[in-house]
């Protein structure tokens, strides 16, 4: 057995238990084990049922070993009262561990041993008393605890430190059960602050910060004590080498963070107190020696608590650097922690976070799982307009060799970053397709009609789009969103694919059979879902107004799918043909090329939070993503700049589709191709609205459109042009309407008119007018050209097209 | 600190130290679950991992594992020195401690954890006194001669 030299400690063997412990690991197979276990367990209810023969501990022992290896061991905890009640020591010991161990407050016998916690609390022996502290602050019930509540004051107050630092955590296990009772011990734990002891100093500051956390009127009643709390803390700080509490170098790290921790809840949100420890603060944080995890614990802790405080910018900059540093740091557990709390600042302190931006992408590339997430998701926080490019670089990196439990956040992470940033279409519409074929299975479901409407949007790049997204076709199918859209695209744009004179790719000859081919080969893939397939035949239907020689071919598919099995595509395919048949002179007109699809805003509302809460329409308030610039100086003597009326505004319902993004001029559902046939009732042709000039200056001009909606609705698109010879940037539009009028902003296409008209601005204004008011507008038009600022304020009184 | 485990590379289970009310079924289905992703995890990996909705801290020290799970404002790096301090004591008090010990003496790991540590907090800060108050009170055990193979001092 195990020969230990005994020196100093008086360790007596329970040898019956381990007698037990070597007899049931000794059982070779699972089966054994049983059946020893079984055995023992019947002898130890037959010692429970026997009269006291001083061999109760040990059998208790035995049952509680019992139980740890997972066998059911509820025959002892009557046992375990009694040992409780007995007067020898090592019974009692025993009896309170069993007690710990098998009677939880939701036991009806862990009642039965209040009385003996109670008596024991006032034990001569401290060693008894201990027992009954550690015992009710482990497993103590609400009810338990507000039976001995007094006694635990009794002796925060007055016994000796080894009892008091007991208490104290005991207490703060009773606060957490009964809150109210924090209000019993506020008085003692203040008092206990003065004492020297670290133990019972320790006890004192979490149980005040358990207090302070729990009541805001201790909250500001202990915000006194923060002078004696840095007071405490310098003493640790700049005392000398103290043996009892030192590890490595620093003076009892676990009071430290207790302390910084307390200051942290006495100093958020507060000036005074906050100022009181900012010396202390920046004491520690310079002082302390972070060569070893203990002295890189009191630093994190510090941290932590600069961050939250009111502290001074310098100690702000001091505390993130330090998270630089520990970003470096070799160990990784020191990097997790860095990254965890830049996270938290990162919204507040951006730029001093976007200082350690290659390091934190450095971190994608690390081992382990967790530091990979938390990098993943500093990474996304940390994507700006100036950055895009190199940053999309890395997270795409990033996505092909990620773990699978983090793809689906880091492909909607780039969605989001590319929707925000992207420095032009192109760019756009590849980062969407490198998602989609690395990692087209976790994407959203939104995104396959995000993607139709950009790339509808961006009609320059039709040719390349849907190159591109052939090619990607012929590769793979098993990517359903990716094989969504590209069918979607081969549908619309096939004339340009066959046409072939696409000059951003490689030349490739594509003839109508290869994309016929290429769709059967999706339609009839097992790989395919009912809405991929969906999506192929509709696009299959579409080329028959788009090619020239095999329209026969396309007849022949859609008449066999009239007989398919699925519901959906076999209605479909039924409509195609009498499209064919029946209505073959209006198919020209069904199935031409797409209009450009309105945008209703951001693609950031789809109530899709990307880590920035998207923040209620409140009567004072306006929706983040909508820029809705109002001058600050209102001018008096103008009525119509009654500009918070525009806070009445409702946010855009967005007409027949619930909450997708996409509004169809003509108010369908957009499933590219379901609907389509609707479109047979609805076609008339309206009439290009016309735009009017409504300032123009120096080359800059700007022009309104305007669209009736409804009765009261209304959609106003202005654009700005700069056809001087000078760039015009800070491009921006404020407008003004009458009171009982509703505006709405959506947010501009950009703020820079480059010079000679390469591009424009646009900027559409939602009005609501319910009272039929005589509808005015006042647009102030603001930039800046040749290095100085032009304001002007015009006023529209007539809208043509109404 | 809501729980403390101490498991062996190959699961079994050495010490588990509850301080939230939890029924038996509870405990064990976290405790499968927890070492099933503890043990999951290689060897130059974070010390750190969220699960569920609480943070938790493991180091390995031989052939066992401790393993604590805290509350979101606990700090991680001093719950590392919290089980370093905690091995430490064990390795004191019975002289180079290994997995053997923890297993035949299982309640003197109980014991000495419950000197350190209070409703899942630090009682006392300094190493020294623990030892001694667990000296103190193994004094109080009243021996049984029959078993007797060491001195009693």
């Amino acid at each position: 057995m195990l020969q230990h030299s005994y020196t100093h400690t008086a360790m007596s063997p329970s040898v019956p238990l381990q007698e037990m412990i070597r007899a049931i690991r000794s059982a070779r197979t699972q089966c054994e084990e049983r059946g020893v276990i079984q055995r023992e367990c019947a002898a130890i209810r037959a010692q429970f049922r026997q009269a006291d023969n001083g061999g109760r501990s040990h059998n208790l022992a035995k049952l509680l070993y019992v139980h740890m290896l997972g066998y059911p061991a509820h025959f002892g905890q009557m046992e375990c009262v009694r040992m409780i009640a007995s007067s020898r020591y090592s019974e009692k010991r025993v009896g309170y561990l069993g007690a710990m161990m098998l009677l939880d407050e939701k036991q009806d016998a862990s009642l039965l041993i209040t009385n003996s916690i109670k008596n024991d609390l006032s034990h001569s022996n401290q060693y008894v008393q201990s027992l009954a502290l550690c015992t009710l602050a482990c497993m103590g019930s609400a009810e338990m605890c507000r039976d001995l509540a007094p006694e635990i004051d009794r002796l925060l107050r007055a016994s000796n430190s080894y009892i008091k630092k007991k208490a104290a955590l005991c207490a703060v296990h009773i606060v957490r059960k009964v809150h109210e009772l924090g209000e019993l011990f506020a008085p003692a734990a203040r008092s206990l602050l003065s004492e020297k002891n670290h133990g019972v100093l320790h006890g004192a500051v979490v149980l005040i910060t358990e207090l302070c956390e729990r009541s805001s009127e201790s909250l500001e009643r202990f915000r006194k004590t923060v002078p004696d709390l840095v007071q405490i803390m310098k003493g640790l700080v700049i005392s000398g080498y103290s043996p009892e509490h030192d590890v490595a170098g620093i003076s009892d790290p676990f009071l430290q963070v207790r302390l910084l921790r307390l200051l942290r809840i006495l100093g958020r949100n507060n000036e005074t107190a906050s100022d009181a420890m900012n010396d202390l603060l920046a004491q520690v944080a310079t002082n302390t020696d972070s060569t070893k995890t203990v002295g890189n614990a009191v630093l994190y802790e510090t941290v932590l608590t600069v961050l939250d405080i009111k502290s001074e910018s310098g100690l702000r900059v001091l505390a993130v650097n330090i998270l630089g540093r520990f970003l470096l740091n070799n160990d990784r557990n020191i990097r997790y922690i860095a990254m965890t709390s830049l996270q938290k600042i990162v919204g507040t302190d951006h730029n001093a976070v976007q200082r350690h931006r290659g390091t934190i992408v450095d971190c994608l590339k690390d081992q382990d799982a967790s530091v990979k997430r938390r990098a993943l998701d500093l990474s996304l926080a940390l994507v700006s307009a100036s950055n895009i490019r190199s940053m999309m670089k890395e997270l795409l990196l990033f996505l092909s060799s990620c773990p699978p439990e983090l793809r689906s956040q880091a492909a909607n992470g780039i969605f989001t970053a590319a929707e925000r940033y992207a420095p032009s279409k192109r760019w756009h519409i590849d980062t969407i397709l490198h998602v989609l074929i690395t990692a087209g299975g976790d994407v959203r479901d939104e995104t396959v009609p995000n993607l139709i409407q950009l790339i509808t949007n961006t009609s320059e790049l039709h040719c390349y789009t849907v190159h591109k997204l052939y090619r990607a076709l012929l590769s793979d199918i098993s990517q359903q969103s990716l094989v969504q859209v590209a069918c979607w695209c081969i549908g619309e744009y096939g004339d340009l694919l066959l046409r072939g004179d696409c000059q951003e790719v490689e030349p490739m000859q594509v003839c109508e059979d290869d994309v016929l081919d290429a769709l059967e080969t999706v339609l009839q893939s097992h790989m395919s879902s009912t809405a991929t397939r969906g999506f192929a035949l509709t696009a299959t239907m579409k080329l028959s107004t788009r090619i020239t020689d095999n329209v026969d071919r396309i007849r022949s598919i859609v008449s066999i799918y009239g007989s398919c099995i699925d519901l959906e595509l076999q209605q479909r395919a039924v409509e195609y043909n009498a499209l064919f048949k029946k209505y073959d002179h209006m198919r020209a007109a069904v199935l031409e090329r797409m209009p450009v699809i309105e945008r209703n805003s951001s693609g950031l509302i789809n109530g899709d939070p990307t880590g920035e809460p998207v923040k209620e329409v409140q009567p004072s308030k306006v929706k983040t993503e909508v820029s809705l610039p109002l001058p600050q100086a209102a001018d008096q003597t103008c009525d119509l700049l009654d500009l918070l009326s525009s806070s009445e505004q409702q946010p855009q319902s967005p007409p027949a589709a619930g909450s997708s993004i996409l509004t169809q001029p003509l108010g369908t559902d957009c499933s590219a191709g379901r609907d389509l046939l609707d479109l047979l009732g609805g076609l008339e042709p309206t009439p290009p609205p016309t735009a009017v000039t409504v300032y123009e200056k120096d080359g800059v001009t700007l022009t309104i459109v305007c669209e009736k909606q409804s009765d009261s609705a209304m959609t106003v698109t202005l654009t700005g042009f700069n056809s001087s010879d000078c760039d015009v940037s800070s491009f921006t539009l404020q407008a003004a309407v009458p009171k009982s009028v509703q505006l709405h902003m959506k947010a501009p296409s950009g703020d820079s008119l480059p010079a000679g008209g390469a591009a424009k601005v646009t900027q559409v204004v939602l009005l609501n007018n319910p009272n039929k008011v005589n509808l005015k507008m006042r647009i102030r038009v603001s930039y800046s050209c040749r290095g100085s600022t032009v304001q002007e304020t015009v006023q529209v009184d007539s809208f043509p097209g109404l | 600190m809501q729980f403390m485990l101490l498991f062996s590379r190959q699961g079994k289970l050495r010490l588990q130290k509850w301080y939230v009310p939890l029924c038996d079924k509870e405990k064990k289905k976290i405790t499968r679950e927890l070492l099933q992703t503890v043990l999951a995890r290689k060897p130059k990996m974070c010390s750190f991992l969220e699960w569920r909705d609480l943070k938790v801290v493991y180091k390995r020290y031989a052939s066992l594992y401790f393993c604590c799970a805290i509350e979101n404002q606990d700090n991680e790096l001093i719950t590392l020195e919290i089980i370093h301090r905690y091995v430490e004591l064990l390795d004191k008090y019975f002289g180079s401690v290994c997995e053997l010990d923890i297993i035949f003496n299982f309640e003197k790991a109980y014991f000495i954890l419950d000197e350190f540590l209070l409703g899942g907090e630090a009682q006392e800060t300094s190493k020294k006194n623990v030892l001694k108050a667990i000296e103190q009170a193994d004094l109080l055990q009243e021996p049984r001669h029959e078993y007797f193979n060491v001195p009693v001092y």
